[in-house]
């Protein structure tokens, strides 16, 4: 397909429907409905099925089933909607079964707001169900980037047999771009899923079971310890991460989705004056690129972590940093969006205050001061 | 940019003398380029010394809205009508100012109506049909041949049919915006004016207009700009819906 316009809620549809995707379950919200709306006239022409649930927890309940039966599954939803899914996202995780979570992030808490935000970081990357589980998560900040990432998630729902998320914000959804979609059929070097519920005809006397109840503590125990050297294997293998001129920084930003974008314009206009500013943008939330952190040259004393939340991947920057340069935080909230110029002040105070050698600024919060 | 985008200033007919301008209602296929197209349009008007009210009716989408311009339109003269809530851009309520017919029923002042995207968002319009026939208007369907459901014009007569069915309203001519935002050059426009004269054929509907990025049009042959002999006004759009950063 040629490059042509699109929201990246449709995008994230395209994308999906060329990575083979036939089954989609979900409720409509904004700011992410246009997915909904493009699956439930895409999906048909192609033979596959598009269900309008009555709620997110059906639709997530509709995904366990398709993903048990071997189907590429996937659902869609914002922020309170995505909340609403977190039992089932739990329970896909405990049953292992590969499906695709889109979340096109608003403001909370509760029915919050419907403008873009990035308050949903925890939510993701601790998980909102119940349980030790995690899930693979990507946080695209093009419409294009969010494209190549969806087709990625299939592959990788199916390779560890685990729920994969993409996180974009309210943004992302509603912003329109040149895009090219590219038909990316399911990887030939995946496994068959000879786990799936399809009946016993191929492989007789042994039936296939899918369930995240386990009684024996001892066995659960053991079937959690399977999980996280899955999750291992992930924080080995599918980091992705951007780099952007931290060779020579004096100082580094940690952002992702579209507040990265934002901060490329405030590193171009410090660049202008002579300010060296580097970004390290997380394309996977979990698994966090704490690596880039950790090698960073030893002249960054100083790291600024900017989100459209109180701060909540901070605490993942600080766990990577561990006490080694200060972190400090500039957020906008509620659908608020950060402005380049702003985020280039902060910068400029902070290093200010870090050549006249003084205490750490605390007024954009900091990790001495708090917020 | 060494000249100017619009190298035709339309002539300004006198309201005095010849009557209101016909209300000018932008509609087509969501993330066509409407409002993009209405915004740009409302300023160069203002610019070239003309009253202009826009009246913002998109109730479906609360992202990328001219309201959300609404202080760079203001500055420029324009007067900005959208919600009753006020130019709140963050909210999904179809609350309509009610002093929206207020410049529909004033003759000195040139009127362009924004509407939603597709028949859904167009539908609105209905409330304002009765005013828009006393006045007279041009309904003008937006087409980008970037949009996958506009990419032939089959696409585009079928939104063109449904903007129509829905609002009752008779179309009078095309805007062709083929786009692709910054990255717009002389071969996207020509493209999409292409695509614009095929549905002219079909349709007898004018190409009224065509809208890009002043780059883009600047970079246009000689003789682009003409539909069957009559001229196509080109429109320099900002991007003004767009953030630097974006």
């Amino acid at each position: 397909m040629a490059r042509v316009l699109m929201k990246g809620n449709e995008a994230v549809g395209a994308a999906a429907i060329a990575a083979g995707c036939r089954h989609y379950f979900g409720y409509p919200i904004t700011p992410q409905s246009e997915l909904l709306e493009y699956m439930s006239v895409h999906l048909p022409k192609v033979g596959g099925v598009f269900l309008q649930s009555e709620s997110e927890v059906a639709a997530i309940n509709m995904c366990y089933g398709a993903a048990g039966a071997g189907a590429r599954v996937m659902t869609g939803s914002s922020s309170p909607g995505i909340a609403l899914m977190q039992e089932g996202i739990s329970y896909l995780a405990g049953a292992e079964l590969p499906s695709v979570i889109v979340n096109i992030v608003r403001g909370g808490p509760g029915l919050g707001g419907i403008q873009p935000a990035q308050s949903d970081y925890h939510q993701s990357t601790r998980g909102g169900g119940d349980g030790d589980y995690k899930l693979l998560v990507y946080a695209p900040s093009t419409v294009q980037e969010m494209a190549e990432l969806v087709a990625l998630a299939f592959d990788k729902a199916d390779e560890y047999r685990n729920p994969v998320m993409i996180v974009g914000d309210g943004m992302l959804g509603q912003i329109m771009e040149p895009v090219e979609i590219v038909e990316r059929p399911p990887d030939p070097a995946l496994p068959p899923k000879t786990w799936a519920t399809t009946g016993t005809r191929d492989h007789p006397g042994s039936r296939s079971i899918i369930n995240s109840l386990f009684l024996k503590p001892e066995v659960l125990e053991h079937h959690i310890l399977d999980l996280f050297a899955k999750y291992e294997r992930m924080r080995e293998r599918e980091v992705l991460v951007e780099e952007y001129r931290v060779e020579d920084a004096d100082l580094v930003v940690v952002a992702y989705g579209t507040t990265a974008r934002i901060v490329k314009s405030a590193i171009a206009a410090l660049a202008a004056e002579g300010v060296r500013v580097g970004l390290i943008r997380p394309i996977t939330l979990f698994p966090f690129p704490a690596e880039s952190l950790r090698r960073l040259p030893d002249r960054v004393a100083n790291l600024l972590v900017v989100e459209m939340s109180m701060g909540q991947m901070i605490d993942d920057v600080r766990i990577a940093n561990e006490g080694r340069r200060t972190v400090h935080f500039l957020g906008r909230t509620g659908g608020m969006i950060p402005l380049p110029q702003v985020i280039a002040d902060t910068v400029r105070h902070i290093l200010a205050e870090h050549h006249a050698g003084d205490v750490p600024h605390v007024s954009v919060g900091d990790e001495k001061g708090g917020r | 940019m060494a000249r100017p985008a619009d190298p035709r200033p339309a002539p300004a007919p006198d309201a005095a003398a010849s009557g209101p301008t016909p209300v000018r209602v932008i509609a087509g296929h969501y993330g066509s380029g409407k409002t993009e197209f209405a915004v740009s349009l409302a300023l160069r008007d203002a610019a070239r010394g003309r009253r202009v009210a826009l009246v913002d009716l998109d109730i479906v989408n609360p992202y990328f809205r001219s309201r959300e311009r609404a202080g760079l339109l203001e500055a420029a003269g324009v007067r900005v009508i959208s919600s009753s809530l006020g130019h709140v851009a963050t909210v999904e309520i179809p609350a309509i100012a009610p002093e929206v017919r207020a410049p529909i029923a004033d003759p000195t002042t040139d009127v362009i109506v924004d509407l939603g995207g597709d028949d859904v968002g167009a539908r609105v319009a209905v409330q304002l049909r009765a005013d828009l026939r006393r006045r007279g208007y041009e309904l003008l369907i937006v087409v980008n041949a970037h949009r996958p459901e506009t990419r032939d014009a089959a696409g585009v007569l079928r939104h063109l049919d449904r903007i129509a069915a829905a609002t009752g309203l008779t179309p009078s001519g095309l805007v062709s915006a083929t786009h692709l935002l910054r990255e717009t050059t002389p071969a996207h426009v020509l493209a999409g004016l292409a695509l614009c004269r095929e549905v002219a054929g079909l349709t007898g509907l004018p190409i009224r207009y065509v809208a890009a990025i002043p780059d883009a049009l600047a970079g246009l042959p000689a003789g682009a700009l003409l539909d069957r002999g009559r001229p196509i006004e080109a429109v320099a759009v900002g991007p003004h819906l767009r953030e630097d950063w974006m």
